[in-house]
């Protein structure tokens, strides 16, 4: 079970208390009646999937309620940072976020 | 080939059994091959036997990173089925069906496919429905499927809890009797003889760095840590590292790599006679011929390419089977181990050619790819040699991902009002 | 005489307690702090088991959980069966009933040692080569064999009586094994001030050093300064049994097995989960069997595990000992066998060139042929025959942890090559203090077994190197060598060393396999902990349950809800039940507890614009004060879930879901509102616990609510249909919403929670005095299909489009976007053919169909036809007296008034097309 630093609630609470909530940092088109088949589908069906650090949403949904953003490793499941939705991305040094 | 037999058993024994061969040869790469199939696990295994057999294709190499059979194949809880709820599915894995069926003569290797029954259980009045729904188009399809009340459940499988009083009761079940399993490392092996005896080269420790284009765009070879090799014709077979291996062409796939956890028990004599599945409480359990229960859930909740799971999903899957086989519950587990599972959008397998010319994947099977391998390798041998989609795998190419026919079994089990 | 093999003083076990115990029936002696298998040495019983495949005989190996041969099944009474624990494990008791497993009739005469005679046609893989024809007797007739044969214990029969608990943790440092390197650590963390638990699997803390009768002094100073530290917690009885992400340690502890009889106010094992700072890994080393021609045999024993029967427990294992060692370790064993009063024959030193070609003896072992250097054999009587390898790191959690090894080549193992973040290995598990060994000639003809539980043989290794499975993964699944419950804790590193020797290349180049969790087996119980029975899954119930109870209701589970099915009066039937409550819906009214539909409120300056982003509907005419029925779609295009939306004010909105459907609605809204809707002022809440939701539907309806409420004006000119106010029923705060899902007039009346019971009551009362009853889901069901009215997850199956519904209209045409809109006109979702929403009447009304049946348009369609649809809903109309039922098909709407084909086992039954809606379709009784 994963410990995550929620930024929100600043405490770092177990996997339990959260959902996952996919990859970060995409963007929805801004007028979707205007994007074309291809880009639609890129936003709603293709995904980065990356072996090694993959910037991903989880909400903390039995605590605060809120998506935050985590940069994590996917290989050794070390989480780097975790951020609140909507701020940069943080400068990442070599702390662990959890 | 040197054929497998009783006879040859009691021949070899009296030589000691210093006469058996290699069951496949250790090849080392050659400069080119008309196709390279990346990945030898059982789906790739099985491509490669297939165009050998079928299409007498035999200038292909299958090149695996570790150890053939490593991956999934090696990882998963062997479970074979067909009952399927839509068509493009149903004749999927009922193809594989029949293969499996025949597969230990036609490999001369026994991959001990028993179809010892797959029993999924019904616990409220929505998996009724969704449970009966199957049994009706598997019907309609000539796919063996029946339903069973809960006493005809027990019956079939004694060790089972239809109790009224627990908390989630077995309403009713469905059967599928040419369901069961198989064992897993022999499919691997099997293929891998099979297509090895056909001058396919099998090719261990050699692991992919980077796949050539030429100035077209189209696929001119790879790279891989046991030097170059020129191919136009590439099938990515990677399961749980599509997204990785196609990355290396540029490709972004409508994919997601989840870990999946399985569990064997100590072994123990009989007591589980069939393959039991409950999709609403998540678990499903068999006993390997060892005497071992092999167990399975679901994924994990998130991403990842560990190979590990966390402690509350396996305790989530035990809670579940106590639940329903509480003889089960001071039975101790053995092993515990994660796979990689590539996750598509609707959760079916993605089979077919790519933007990249010259570039197929055969991929996406989620957790449920193991029953799927004979068909899968024999479909997709198609495809690459006529370099069009057999007509069974043409719902399941990239292309439906834009069009949105998603074959999405899963959602058919829904919420209830 | 009781204990012969007893020596008269020495050991740790408490003299004046002595205890009985059966095995196998046969009742022994043994004193507390033995373990079963000392106490089965001190009686000379050496034969404790039969072997996997061959059905070898077998005695104890070891002295620890590394056991591979004396698994035994321990009775404890009805449901408290176990099989397969190790007897170097098991702490004795009085009363202890063990019971050997894997032989028939009788360990001493077994006919499954028969295969013995046939054991060279059962080389490793024997089964992939065979039993290949006829096709169909695999299944019939050899896998059943096999399975009979394998297999080791019984599963118990009835259910465990027993409680598991779980227990959480956190402390800065975590040791790992109270041997002395771990006592060191956690002695040094402790004096620190760090908070500490130390676990070790033993019911003692010492490890070696209680093998070793001058520590014991020093021992006792160790644990009585650790038990004086408070921030020092002690678990004994306590396995570590898996490592997981950041540093997260799972530890069984077994609580009640060591006693006579177990303690009901106890459980029987603990699960901890423990988060520590650091991690120190102090699990020491295994002795390394040696591979030589029946080595398996009674009586061949591990050299430390001598040591520790000697010393630790006071029992001489064999008086007449030969030691086969490669390191000086054997030396100091034999001494210590010696002073202990056994007759040391001679001691085999591999370094020297010499080794064991051959054991003898029935089920104990009765001599030893030993080749000298000149290769000559000499013959030398003993009754024990003592064996060190060298030692194994136990690495597994290290390893486990993705810490890295390397090959060490004086200790011919793999021990931790640097250390991980928050984890270390000392001791012996760091390779430590441990003896070199060299690399030593394996001899081979004749059995010499590598794995002892498998049955897995030098030459089954060397056969899987021949038939080229080179990689160290592919020869253990090839032999399973180092697959049995011991792991291969015992069996690895010797199976690593032949098959490198085989192939002719380094050890530490050939890698070694992957140590999977657990350690050793934890129990399926264990991990299942609390959560059983009423705990597995936690029960809701609706604020008329318990009135419910007392009135006939047949509950049915809905997730974790308890809904009434039906209502049986005076011991009706469910269809009869179903029936009357359909036709006094009809005729008079019923009520119907819905309190489970999901409720948010909606509220905020942008509240408008969010639900019109997120359902399919336009909002923007929704005065205050009325309802619409709603839909939303997933970014697919597909139906997700539906409900009503209220408006209360301007900026605030009643809104409900389906009872399954409010978690993932909720989550669907705010991952929107969160994180793409993002300057949208909305905040939602989950009001779900908050109402309680009664339906009141029929004719008389509008009576029945009308008694409970004075604020609230109700005729139809005032609140016509999809009408909401606020106002109080029965005194109580209350939204009143005029909506149907039965095609009645209908309210559904909220009220506070708290309030629920009592307004029921009250309405129940009024509902009475109008011929109206309670009604459950089935007559719901019911009513609502003779309307049309669908169910998500019923009319829809995750691949539904508003348009397949008939709710095209619905869709906000004006609306420049909301979820799902823009995949709509996907090729697929916008094509022609789709499913569409229709009704059906079987030709034959009396002709029930099922839920779920395929529909073609031929009759009698062949095996492999396309089906054209399916029935989604299918029940008995009480107010038309017919079957009716919906489904969905293709082009449906264009075929209404066309005959079409339900194939069933025994023939087809055809159905008319026909609109979904059968009753009052032009809404006169919903909107009276």
């Amino acid at each position: 079970m994963l410990l995550i630093r929620c930024p929100y609630c600043e405490t770092a609470r177990p996997e339990v208390e959260f959902r996952h909530g996919g990859e970060a940092l995409m963007e929805r088109p801004r007028d979707p009646s205007r994007a074309s088949d291809a880009e639609w589908i890129d936003y709603l069906y293709m995904r980065r999937n990356p072996k090694g650090p993959h910037a991903e949403r989880w909400r903390h949904v039995h605590g605060c309620g809120r998506f935050f953003n985590c940069l994590r490793d996917t290989v050794s499941d070390r989480i780097v940072v975790t951020w609140r939705a909507g701020e940069p991305v943080p400068e990442v040094t070599d702390g662990d976020g959890a | 080939m040197q054929r497998f037999s009783f006879f040859q058993l009691l021949r070899q024994s009296f030589g000691n059994h210093v006469g058996w061969q290699p069951h496949w040869r250790a090849a080392a790469p050659k400069s080119s091959y008309d196709i390279v199939i990346v990945g030898g696990g059982g789906h790739g295994l099985a491509t490669a036997y297939y165009l050998a057999s079928e299409h007498g294709l035999t200038n292909i190499a299958v090149v695996e990173k570790g150890w053939i059979g490593g991956g999934n194949t090696g990882r998963n809880t062997t479970i074979v089925r067909s009952n399927y709820l839509f068509e493009e599915s149903e004749a999927l894995f009922e193809h594989s069906m029949k293969l499996w069926e025949g597969l230990s003569q036609a490999l001369n290797y026994n991959v001990m496919y028993s179809p010892r029954g797959v029993l999924v259980l019904a616990h409220n009045t929505t998996d009724a429905q969704v449970i009966r729904r199957h049994v009706h188009a598997n019907r309609l399809a000539g796919i063996d499927n029946e339903w069973m009340t809960p006493e005809q459940a027990q019956a079939f499988c004694p060790i089972l809890d239809v109790s009224r009083n627990v908390r989630y009761p077995v309403v009713g079940a469905s059967l599928q009797r040419r369901g069961g399993t198989a064992r897993h490392d022999a499919v691997a092996w099997g293929y891998a003889r099979a297509a090895s005896a056909l001058g396919v080269d099998i090719i261990e420790n050699c692991e992919v760095t980077a796949i050539r284009r030429d100035a077209r765009g189209a696929v001119s070879g790879i790279e891989t840590t046991r030097g170059e090799i020129a191919t136009h014709k590439l099938g990515l077979v990677t399961a749980g590292h599509t997204s990785v291996v196609a990355g290396m062409a540029g490709l972004k796939l409508p994919m997601e790599s989840y870990p999946l956890q399985a569990l064997v028990s100590e072994p123990v004599k009989p007591v589980m006679p069939c393959v039991v599945m409950s999709n609403s409480i998540h678990a499903y359990m068999s006993q390997s011929d060892k005497g071992e229960l092999v167990i399975g859930a679901g994924t994990d909740a998130y991403t990842s390419y560990s190979q590990r799971g966390a402690l509350h999903v396996t305790s989530q899957t035990l809670d579940a089977l106590c639940e329903l086989f509480p003889i089960v519950r001071r039975l101790r587990m053995l092993r515990n181990w994660g796979g990689i599972v590539d996750v598509t959008p609707d959760r079916s397998p993605i089979i077919g050619p790519t933007p990249v010319e010259g570039l197929y994947l055969n991929c996406g099977w989620g957790t449920g790819g193991f029953k799927a391998t004979p068909g899968s390798g024999h479909l997709f041998a198609h495809t690459l040699a006529r370099g069009e989609p057999h007509a069974i795998v043409a719902p399941f190419d990239l292309d439906r991902f834009t069009t949105g026919k998603l074959v999405d079994e899963s959602t058919a089990a829904a919420v209830a009002h | 005489m009781t204990q012969p093999y007893r020596l008269p003083t020495g050991g740790r076990i408490a003299r004046s307690r002595p205890l009985r115990f059966t095995f196998d029936g046969r009742s022994y002696e043994g004193y507390a702090g033995d373990t079963l298998a000392s106490a089965l040495l001190a009686n000379g019983v050496h034969l404790v088991g039969r072997s996997f495949k061959y059905h070898r005989p077998r005695g104890i190996l070891s002295a620890g959980s590394e056991e591979p041969n004396a698994l035994m099944t321990i009775d404890r009474g009805a449901g408290r069966v176990t099989p397969n624990l190790r007897a170097t494990q098991i702490e004795l008791y009085d009363g202890l009933c063990a019971i050997s497993q894997n032989r028939w009739p009788s360990l001493d005469f077994d006919l499954g040692a028969a295969s013995q005679f046939v054991s060279r046609l059962l080389p490793a893989g024997f089964y992939y080569k065979t039993f290949m024809w006829p096709r169909a007797a695999w299944r019939r007739v050899y896998e059943p064999l096999i399975r009979r044969a394998a297999g080791l214990g019984k599963a118990p029969r009835a259910p465990d009586p027993d409680r598991y608990t779980n227990q959480f943790a956190h402390c800065d440092v975590l040791v790992i094994g109270a041997g002395p390197a771990g006592l060191e650590a956690a002695l040094r963390a402790g004096r620190a001030g760090s908070s500490v638990i130390l676990c070790d699997e033993q019911q003692e803390l010492g490890g070696s050093l209680l093998n070793n009768s001058q520590a014991a002094e020093r021992l006792l100073q160790y644990t009585n300064e650790l038990r004086a530290l408070p921030n020092v917690r002690l678990l004994r009885r306590t396995t570590a049994f898996g490592v997981f992400a950041q540093n997260f340690v799972a530890l069984a502890e077994r609580i009640n097995d060591h006693l006579p009889a177990s303690n009901k106010d106890m459980p029987r094992e603990s699960l901890w989960q423990v988060r520590a700072e650091r991690t120190v890994i102090a699990t020491g080393a295994i002795e390394r069997p040696l591979v030589f021609p029946g080595n398996d045999r009674p009586g061949v024993m591990l050299a430390h595990a001598g040591l520790a029967y000697v010393n630790r427990y006071g029992v001489l294992p064999g008086k007449q000992v030969v030691i086969a060692t490669t390191n000086d370790d054997g030396y100091a064993v034999a001494d210590a066998l010696k002073a202990a009063g056994a007759e040391i024959a001679t001691i085999v030193d591999l370094r020297r060139d010499e080794t064991i070609a051959a054991t003898h003896g029935g089920k104990r072992i009765s001599s030893v042929d030993i080749r000298l250097p000149d290769n000559s054999l000499r013959r030398i009587a003993c009754d024990l025959l003592l064996m060190s390898g060298g030692w194994t790191p136990s690495v597994h959690l290290f390893s486990q942890a993705r810490g890295k090894l390397r090959f060490d080549v004086p200790l011919q193992c793999f021990v931790p090559d640097g250390t991980l973040d928050a984890i270390e290995c000392v001791g012996g598990c760091a390779g430590a203090g441990l003896q070199p060994s060299p690399a030593t000639q394996i001899v081979a003809d004749g059995k010499s077994f590598v794995d002892f539980q498998n049955d897995v043989t030098s030459a089954d290794i060397e056969l899987a190197v021949r038939e080229g499975f080179r990689s160290v993964e592919h020869i253990k699944r090839y032999t399973t060598s180092g697959m049995a419950t011991d792991q291969g804790k015992t069996s690895n590193m010797n199976a690593l060393a032949i098959a490198a020797a085989t192939i002719d290349a380094p050890v530490g180049s050939v890698g070694t396999t992957t140590f999977r969790q657990p350690f050793t087996p934890v129990t399926f119980g264990t991990l299942a902990g609390l959560s059983r029975g009423a705990l597995f899954e936690p029960v809701r119930t609706l604020p008329s349950h318990d009135w419910a109870l007392a009135h006939g209701a047949v509950f049915e589970d809905t997730g974790q809800w308890k809904r009434a099915s039906y209502f049986s009066l005076k011991g009706e039937g469910m269809r009869d039940a179903v029936m009357r409550e359909c036709r006094t819906v009809r005729a008079a009214a019923g009520i119907f507890d819905a309190s489970s539909l999901g409720k948010i409120e909606i509220s905020g300056p942008d509240a408008l614009t969010f639900l019109n982003r997120i359902y399919i509907n336009d909002f923007s005419r929704l005065d205050i004060g009325r309802c619409r029925y709603a839909l939303m779609l997933n970014e697919a295009g597909l139906a997700m879930d539906d409900g009503i939306v209220g408006r209360l004010a301007e900026t605030r909105f009643h809104v409900t879901t389906t009872s399954g459907g409010i978690g993932h609605v909720l989550h669907h809204m705010e991952d929107f509102l969160q994180t793409e809707f993002t300057s949208l002022q909305v905040w939602l809440t989950d009001v779900t616990e908050q109402w309680s939701t009664f339906a009141v539907q029929g004719p008389r309806a509008r009576d029945i609510v009308g008694e409970l409420t004075t604020t609230i004006d109700l005729s139809p000119g005032s609140m016509s249909h999809m009408s909401l106010r606020e106002g109080s029923v029965c005194d109580a705060d209350a939204r009143l919403m005029r909506v149907s899902f039965t095609g009645e007039c209908g309210y559904e009346i909220n009220v506070p929670s708290s309030e629920g019971a009592r307004v029921w009551a009250a309405l129940y009362e009024s509902a009475s005095r109008h011929d109206a009853s309670a009604y459950g889901l089935e007559a719901l069901n019911v009513l609502r299909a003779e309307k049309g009215y669908i169910i998500v997850g019923q009319e829809t199956d995750g691949s539904t489009t508003p348009d397949d519904l008939g709710f095209g209209k619905m869709i906000g045409a004006r609306k420049d976007d909301f979820v799902g809109k823009r995949s709509l006109s996907l090729a697929h979702l916008a094509s022609s053919g789709r499913k569409q929403l229709v009704g059906l009447k079987p030709l034959d009304p009396q002709k029930m169909l099922e839920e779920g049946a395929q529909i073609t348009l031929q009759s009698g369609a062949p095996t492999g036809s396309h089906a054209v649809g399916h029935v989604t809903t299918a029940c008995w109309s009480a107010v038309l007296d017919r079957s009716i039922a919906l489904a969905l098909v293709e082009n449906g709407r264009a075929l209404i008034g066309s005959t079409l084909h339900v194939p069933m086992p025994n023939g087809d039954i055809p159905v008319e097309v026909t609109s979904p809606v059968f009753v009052d379709p032009a809404g006169a009784r919903l909107h009276g």
